[in-house]
C-alpha cells in the first residue's frame, strides 16, 4: 500500500504545483496594464532575453541549415530529385526546426539565466524587499519577462529559418552544384504562407509562453538556497526541454493532419 | 515593572498571534505591543521567529490566529490595495540589505520615490542625496551594490528604507556580520534617525550589547511565546533564570548547549546497521 501512497502524494504535489503555476500566470497578466505604462521595463527585458539569444540562435540556425543542404543533397540526388533541396529545407526549418531547436537553445540560454536571476533575488530577499516596498513583485519582475519571451521566441525561430535557409543554399548551390534559381524557385512554389509559415509562429509563440512561464515559475518557486537556485536552473531546462518536444508532437498532429 | 503604554500611545497591537509552519508552532497566543516613538526590541535566539514576527507585521505572512494591529489598521484583513498603501509608510532593513543589484546606489534609494511619488527627477535628486548623507554615503552614490562592504550595503538599504519618510522602521538583525565600527555606525545611526524623524523603530536581533544600547524596550521571545519584556536594563537584572541566560549569554541554563540526542556512550558504540 506503501506505493499507493506515494502515487497519491506525488500526484498531489504535482496538482498544488500546477495550481500555483497557474495562479502565477494569471497574476502576471494582471500585471500588464501597469507594463504598458511602463515600456521601459519590457524593453529592458528583451534586451536580455531576445537579443543575447541571438548569437546562439544564428550560429545555430546557419549550421543546422549547412546539414539539412548536405543530408537533403545526398539523400535526394539518389532520386535524381536535387532540385527540390530548397523546399526540403526550409520546409524542415519553417515547419519543425526552427520552433523547436530555438525554443530548446532558449531555454538553455534565456530561460535558464531568468530562472537563476529570479532565483537569487529571492534567495538575496530583493523580491520581499520590493514587497515591502509596496511594489508587486510578480508584475515588476515577472510580468516584463514573460511577455519579453513570448515576443523573443517568434522572432529568434524566424531568424533561425532564414538563415539555416542560407545554410542550406550556401551548401545546395555553393558548394554541391545545385543550380540557385530552382533552389529559390521551388521553395516560393511549395512553401505555403498558412500551413507552413503560419503554424511554425503559432508553433513558437506557444513554445515561447510555455518556456518562458517553466523559467519563472521554477525560479519564484525555489529554494532561496545555492542548491535550490541550482535545482530550479537544471528543472527549467529539462521540464522546457520535454515540454517543448511533447507540445510540438500535439501540435504538429493538430496543424498537419 | 514595564511600562504599559496607553491605548494611543501603540503603534504596533499584537493580540494572541498563532503561527505554524508545518506541523511547528512558531508562535502561541503572543502579545505584544510597540509604543509609537520608541525603539523597541525583540529579541531571542536564532530560530526563534524573529524575523517572521516582522514578515507577520509587515503583511508578507498571514497568522494561523490572532491580529496584528499597525496605526488602528489590522493589517490581515486589509485590501492588497490598503495594504500597500500602509507598506508606503512601513520601512524595512533586510538582514541582508536587500539592495537591487542592477541598479546603483543611487537608483536604489531613488526607487520608491519614482515608484511612489510624482516628484521632478531633480526634486529626486536632492532627496537621495540628502537620505544618503544622512547614512554618510552621499559620496558613494555612483557605486553599484556589488562594491559596497556589507556595513556600506545596509546603510544604503537604510538610507531606501527612509526614503519615503515612513512613521516606522524595522531592523532585522541590523549587527549581524559587521565589524565593530560599522557597528557601532549602524547603532548610532538607529537611535538618531529614529530620534531625529521621530520615528518607531522595531529592531529584531540577538546582539544583546549592541541592541541594550538603544533600545528604549526589549522583548525577550522563545519557543514561540514572550518571556519577559522590560526596559533593557530591568531585563539584565531580572531573575528570570531563561532571561539571565540570554541576556548575560551564560552555557547553563534552562536553554541546553546539546540538541537533544542519546547518551554519547550509547551513540558512539550503537552498532551499525
Amino acid at each position: 500500500m506503501e506505493w499507493l501512497a506515494t502515487l497519491g502524494r506525488r500526484g498531489l504535489s504535482l496538482s498544488a504545483r500546477l495550481g500555483r503555476a497557474s495562479l502565477l500566470m494569471l497574476a502576471m497578466l494582471r500585471g500588464l496594464p501597469a507594463l504598458l505604462r511602463r515600456p521601459r521595463l519590457l524593453l529592458e527585458q528583451l534586451l536580455s532575453v531576445g537579443v543575447l539569444t541571438v548569437l546562439i540562435v544564428a550560429v545555430s540556425g546557419i549550421f543546422v541549415g549547412m546539414v539539412l543542404g548536405l543530408q537533403g543533397h545526398y539523400i535526394l540526388s539518389r532520386f535524381g530529385a536535387e532540385a527540390t533541396l530548397g523546399v526540403m529545407v526550409a520546409a524542415s526549418l519553417v515547419r519543425e526546426l526552427g520552433p523547436v531547436v530555438t525554443a530548446l537553445l532558449y531555454a538553455g540560454r534565456a530561460g535558464s539565466a531568468m530562472s537563476a536571476e529570479i532565483g537569487l533575488m529571492k534567495a538575496t530577499e530583493q523580491l520581499s524587499g520590493l514587497e515591502m516596498m509596496a511594489v508587486n513583485p510578480e508584475h515588476r519582475v515577472l510580468t516584463p519577462r514573460l511577455i519579453a519571451g513570448i515576443i523573443s521566441m517568434p522572432l529568434l525561430a524566424a531568424m533561425f529559418s532564414v538563415l539555416g535557409v542560407y545554410g542550406g543554399w550556401f551548401v545546395g548551390v555553393g558548394l554541391l552544384g545545385v543550380d540557385e534559381g530552382t533552389y529559390w524557385a521551388q521553395m516560393q512554389s511549395q512553401i505555403d504562407w498558412n500551413d507552413d509559415v503560419l503554424n511554425g509562429v503559432i508553433k513558437s509563440v506557444v513554445f515561447g509562453v510555455v518556456c518562458t512561464w517553466i523559467a519563472i515559475f521554477q525560479g519564484y518557486e525555489c529554494v532561496p538556497t545555492s542548491e535550490g537556485v541550482s535545482r530550479a536552473t537544471t528543472r527549467t531546462v529539462v521540464h522546457s526541454s520535454l515540454a517543448v518536444l511533447g507540445l510540438d508532437f500535439v501540435l504538429t498532429a493538430m496543424m498537419f493532419d | 515593572m514595564i511600562r504599559q503604554p496607553r491605548a494611543k500611545d501603540t503603534l504596533v497591537r499584537i493580540r494572541d498571534l498563532t503561527f505554524h509552519r508545518g506541523t511547528r508552532a512558531i508562535f502561541e497566543g503572543v502579545d505584544i505591543e510597540i509604543p509609537r516613538g520608541a525603539v523597541t526590541a525583540i529579541m531571542g535566539p536564532s530560530g526563534s521567529g524573529k524575523t517572521t514576527l516582522l514578515k507577520l507585521i509587515g503583511g508578507q505572512l498571514t497568522p494561523d490566529a490572532g491580529r496584528i494591529e499597525v496605526d488602528g489598521q489590522d493589517v490581515h484583513a486589509l485590501s492588497t490595495r490598503d495594504l500597500y498603501r500602509l507598506r508606503m509608510r512601513m520601512g524595512m532593513l533586510f538582514q541582508s540589505g536587500a539592495l537591487l543589484t542592477d541598479l546603483s546606489v543611487f537608483d536604489n534609494v531613488a526607487y520608491p520615490l519614482r515608484e511612489h511619488t510624482r516628484l521632478t527627477p531633480s526634486m529626486i535628486r536632492k532627496l537621495v542625496l540628502l537620505k544618503l548623507e544622512a547614512v554618510g554615503l552621499r559620496g558613494a552614490h555612483q557605486l553599484m551594490p556589488s562594491e559596497l562592504s556589507g556595513g556600506m550595503a545596509r546603510r544604503v538599504a537604510l538610507a531606501r528604507a527612509i526614503a519615503l519618510d515612513p512613521m516606522m522602521i524595522m531592523y532585522d538583525e541590523p549587527f549581524t556580520g559587521q565589524d565593530p565600527i560599522s557597528m557601532g555606525v549602524l547603532v548610532q545611526l538607529i537611535r538618531r534617525l529614529n530620534d531625529a524623524a521621530r520615528i518607531t523603530s522595531v529592531i529584531v536581533s540577538h546582539d544583546v550589547a549592541e541592541t541594550s544600547q538603544i533600545a528604549d524596550l526589549i522583548y525577550v521571545i522563545s519557543n514561540g511565546r514572550v518571556i519577559e519584556s522590560g526596559p533593557p536594563q530591568t531585563l539584565h537584572d531580572s531573575g528570570g533564570e531563561w532571561t539571565r541566560q540570554f541576556m548575560q549569554g551564560l552555557a547553563d541554563g534552562p536553554v541546553p548547549f546539546h540538541y537533544p540526542a542519546p547518551e554519547l556512550a550509547l551513540d558512539l558504540f550503537r552498532r551499525l546497521v
